[in-house]
């Protein structure tokens, strides 16, 4: 939240952005591509093969993502030039990101309970800075609603870890 | 007339207080599964079906056909709220009925995505109830070229929608293309783009990317712009449902387009998510309103609601009358028939006249009854937006991941939702549409299955789309929405306007 | 090939067995099994929701809850991807868990043949068949065709892919049996695959395709309805229910394909596998908990609905049954060139 007003400068423009993102694209539809032209991209006597469609599509992603690319590079304009994200923005939402991405880590070692109490805790004391007694009730409630509401109830099975099977489960 | 008489039998069945009990219990489950993202209708039911089986079949399929009536309209909740859809035939309605959360009027998205839901189910019940055996024989003259018409129908009568590049337009879309790809090709047996890996067997499922690009990628949206979502918590009070019914009656034209189109799509059977999608699509291009759709319409919450929910209605004549699901949760419902010993088929309405007809009949009170339940909810709902984001989004998180895994039952689903959440974010601030790739993911591996097998029945023939007057008419209709844009632009040339304020909305 | 391990799932193993080493010292007098067990037991379903192989799941998981036939609760879990080939590979890679199993379908076979993904019957232990599936040789009513025999020549004559066959999937049993009919008759149909039974049935119906080989519970409704005839079917014998169904006609009135001079034979197994490294007693426990499902009358009911062939095997004739089946498996789908190569 207190991010400083100093580190608002751009990180990337969009030009580079629009590059980049056009270049995993085309990158991309090669690989589609390839893989159609494996499994037969031709016209057969009874209709169209496996990677007929494929093949297309991929074709058709190539020729829009290099016209992306080339409007990026050759125009220059303002609009282009604009920033993509600004340093605290980025800042922001790694802040997200980042936890979010090691709780999805952490489902497959302790299962999706436990690395759900730990996101949750986390998130609320670092991000939104609450105390202890605020904390705790969220962060154990929701896993365990969870809990109830698909193991117990619909006896759906999500991953669980070593503190599940001490409980039996 | 003799329906009518029917009918009121079957209301005798289902006026048992026990099946009303059932009814509440199946509708509140029901809103809770549809709320959940990824844990959907089908799963939903098949879930719950074994612990049927000690009702009655009457009391069962009850309890079960109202679970699926509240998962129709819980689906919307999370996609008001949070620009999540809680089901597929929702994503339509994230594209109005979020920015009108945003704008601080969720109380009123969410009272409109239920009125219209009751509408849309509430028309289909009835041309269930009296054109069930002329429409059940309608539905036998499709073939795979008549499916692969209107899924092309679909997908023309949403294209062309707003967004500056038409190359990103074709990029995004054709990524959801390619992704409908992954996985086992239906038609030929064959493994594409899986490169021998097991996770990409099953392929991209279009629960598991919406939930990413929408829900996560909204997340992290809201991140960047400063902690909280924009949704202003308006005071939600009790008259909100009142003050937004006195504005609802205007949009009936799209209202009654939408039941149709919704009904049209539950019985050929076309399904849910391509209704709601053609609903929104055609009335985006036939509206007053169209070119201000996206921003916050209420009619473009009317459209998708209630094509969806009249295409998840009438889904189940198919299935009663010819064993065909119309939807996946129908589908789960089929079994549930079969194992309880009835027979769905052309002569079900005769032998078990009760049993269908108490269906129908709590067709009828189970959506009246999902309409109390979920309106009283409105106020409840919208209060979660008051809650700050530092606690919401985490636990969005969680259950986004609940979501992405139950679909499959599949870890590696859960880093990919992440993955597409990410795609997400960057596709929004680079203004590559979402839309046309979700649809092209939803629609693709159809849309292909259908064109493939309507080549081998006419040997690699094209003219099989127009060898009858069905099916050519609807690949003409289909190409005449694609040319609309130009179409009117022309008529309007024509006829001496010059456009001016009421400007063709081309893209 | 990478091949999925669940890190949990090798913990909950090991501890389960902890736990079971505890409560055999201290419970043992209270269970007549030498295994139980001890938590909720995984049912994988290598199809999706709604069909064949996932309503007989589900329905047996629905007698096992309302008899009480086991003390924890069993989940059906779906793994359908690559034409059933994750389910089976999960399998296959929780070598020693013994709280879970698999229904199996036509794909046991099949998928590996048609896909190249490595699995086979040999890497997980057979528990027991529950019954086999049937499939008859279906036309619209309005086609002139009375017997196979009829049929088929009428087929011949017309040339090759003049007739369209409709069926579920694509390299699956469906389309075998239509290999095999082509390969003994002579006839050259188009294969058409399908989604669902459901929907072949109504296709068929519909006159989109001229025939289908649907298992009886997809097209029985149609039948009754005098919207679709039977042929023949596809067993060795003519299926024992004399109850008439539609009409006069009873499923013991269609006679076998053989008898009608189509000497094709197919029939689909529905049974039950576990992961390999399990012991004796754990698989006991499996095929004594189904034997009791199968006495249930639910069950009885089911298997009549669907005119089910219900042998029931374990031990050795099973997997005695499996290398026989999918040795046929190979030779069809090699002749026909369905296995990849």
């Amino acid at each position: 939240m207190d991010h400083e007003t100093e580190s608002s400068a751009p990180v990337v423009s969009n030009r580079v952005m629009e590059i980049v993102v056009a270049g995993l694209f085309a990158l991309f539809s090669i690989i589609v591509m390839m893989d159609s032209a494996r499994v037969g991209a031709g016209w057969a006597s009874d209709g169209p093969e496996a990677g007929y469609f494929p093949f297309y599509v991929g074709l058709i992603m190539l020729v829009s993502a290099l016209a992306i690319m080339g409007t990026a590079i050759f125009r220059q304009t303002n609009a282009d030039s604009g920033t993509f994200v600004e340093k605290h923005q980025l800042a922001l939402v790694l802040q997200v990101l980042v936890p979010s991405s090691v709780f999805v880590a952490l489902v497959s070692f302790l299962g999706i309970y436990v690395a759900a109490a730990i996101f949750i805790a986390f998130f609320m004391y670092w991000v939104g800075k609450y105390p202890v007694q605020k904390i705790v009730p969220v962060a154990v409630g929701v896993p365990v609603a969870l809990f109830v509401a698909f193991e117990i109830w619909f006896l759906v099975p999500l991953p669980k870890g070593p503190v599940e099977a001490m409980l039996g489960f | 007339m003799e329906a009518l008489g029917s009918l009121i039998q079957g209301f005798g069945v289902v006026a048992d207080p026990m099946n009303i009990v059932y009814m509440f219990i199946g509708i509140t489950l029901g809103v809770l599964i549809g709320v959940l993202p990824g844990l959907g209708g089908a799963n939903g039911v098949a879930i719950l079906l074994p612990l049927t089986f000690g009702m009655s079949p009457t009391s069962a399929i009850i309890m079960l056909s109202c679970i699926y009536w509240g998962a129709l309209f819980g689906g919307a909740i999370t996609s008001v709220l949070f620009n999540i859809p809680g089901e597929p035939w929702s994503v339509a309605t994230t594209f109005d009925g979020h920015p009108m959360a945003q704008k601080g009027h969720a109380g009123e998205a969410l009272t409109t995505a239920f009125t219209s839901s009751f509408f849309g189910a509430f028309f289909a019940v009835i041309v269930i109830t009296f054109l069930a055996p002329v429409i059940a024989a309608f539905a036998l003259q499709f073939g795979p070229a008549e499916f692969f018409a209107v899924q092309m129908l679909t997908f023309c009568s949403f294209v062309g929608m707003g967004s500056d590049s038409p190359f990103k337009v074709l990029c995004a879309m054709m990524l959801g293309f390619a992704l409908a790809a992954v996985g086992i090709d239906t038609v030929t047996g064959e493994l594409r783009m899986t490169f021998g890996s097991v996770e990409l067997l099953r392929g991209f499922d279009f629960l598991i990317a919406v939930i990413g690009l929408f829900g996560i990628g909204e997340i992290l949206l809201t991140m960047e712009e400063g902690l909280a979502f924009r949704g202003k918590s308006a005071r939600i009070s009790a008259t909100v449902v009142w003050r937004t019914w006195k504005q609802l009656p205007k949009y009936w034209v799209t209202a009654m387009r939408g039941s149709i189109v919704g009904c049209w799509m539950g019985i050929t059977p076309g399904g849910a998510t391509p209704a709601s999608f053609m609903s929104y699509g055609l009335a985006k291009r036939f509206s007053r309103n169209g070119s201000k759709f996206g921003t916050g319409e209420m009619e473009g919450v009317v459209a998708p609601e209630t094509a969806a929910h009249a295409a998840g209605t009438s889904a189940l004549l198919p299935m009663l009358t010819l064993g065909i699901p119309g939807s996946p949760t129908a589908a789960v419902l089929l079994g549930g028939l079969l194992i309880w010993g009835l027979q769905p088929g052309p002569l079900l309405f005769v032998e078990q006249a009760d049993f269908v007809w108490g269906l129908i009949a709590s067709m009828y009170l189970g959506n009246i009854a999902g309409l109390i339940v979920v309106l009283t909810t409105v106020p409840l709902f919208a209060a979660i937006l008051r809650i700050p984001f530092s606690i919401i989004a985490p636990v969005i998180v969680v259950i986004c991941a609940v979501g992405a895994y139950t679909v499959h039952n599949a870890f590696f689903d859960v880093v990919l939702m992440l993955v597409f959440g990410v795609l997400g974010y960057i596709f929004k601030k680079l203004s590559y549409p979402l839309a046309p790739l979700v649809l092209a993911l939803v629609l693709g591996d159809m849309a292909e299955g259908s064109f493939r097998q309507a080549m081998l029945v006419s040997q690699g023939d094209l003219a099989i789309f127009w060898s009858n007057y069905l099916v050519g008419g609807i690949i003409t209709l289909a190409l005449f929405m694609l040319f609309w844009p130009v179409i009117s632009t022309f008529i309007r040339r024509k006829s001496g306007t010059t456009g001016g304020t009421e400007a063709v909305a081309a893209k | 090939m990478k091949v999925v391990k669940h890190p949990r799932l090798a913990t909950a193993a090991t501890f389960a067995t902890a736990v079971l080493g505890a409560t055999a010292l201290s419970a043992l007098p209270t269970t007549a099994f030498a295994w139980e067990p001890t938590k909720s037991v995984e049912f994988v379903v290598p199809a999706g929701t709604g069909g064949g192989a996932d309503q007989m799941a589900r329905m047996i998981q629905g007698v096992i809850q309302k008899n009480n036939l086991m003390k924890q609760p069993i989940v059906v879990v779906n793994k359908s991807g690559g034409a059933g080939a994750e389910g089976f590979l999960d399998i296959k890679g929780s070598k020693g868990e013994e709280h879970k199993i698999i229904i199996t379908l036509s794909n046991l076979f099949t998928t590996p043949l048609a896909t190249g993904v490595p699995f086979s019957y040999k890497d997980m232990t057979p528990v027991a068949m529950l019954a086999l599936d049937n499939f008859v040789l279906w036309v619209n009513t309005a086609s002139p065709y009375q017997s196979a025999k009829e049929f088929i020549d009428a087929v011949k004559t017309a040339g090759p892919n003049k007739y369209k066959m409709g069926g579920t999937g694509s390299k699956q049993e469906d389309q075998i049996i239509t290999v095999g009919i082509d390969a003994t008759a002579g006839t050259k149909f188009t294969y058409i695959p399908y989604k669902g039974g459901g929907d072949v049935a109504a296709q068929l119906v519909g006159n989109h395709v001229n025939s289908s080989v649907n298992n009886p519970i997809e097209a029985v409704s149609q039948w009754r309805a005098g919207a679709l005839r039977p042929l023949c079917v596809f067993d060795d014998e003519r299926i024992p229910l004399k109850e008439p169904i539609a009409g006069t006609q009873s499923w013991n009135d269609i006679p076998t394909c053989k008898e009608s001079g189509l000497d094709v034979t197919y029939t689909m197994l529905r049974g039950i596998m576990m992961p390999a490294g399990v012991s004796k007693d754990v698989v006991d426990y499996y095929v004594d908990l189904f034997q009791k499902v199968r006495e249930t009358p639910e069950w009885k009911d089911f298997m009549e609905k669907g005119a089910f062939n219900t042998t029931f095997m374990t031990g050795d004739d099973y997997t005695k049954w499996l290398a026989s089946a999918d040795e046929q498996h190979r030779k069809l789908m090699t002749d026909a060139g369905l296995a990849k190569k």
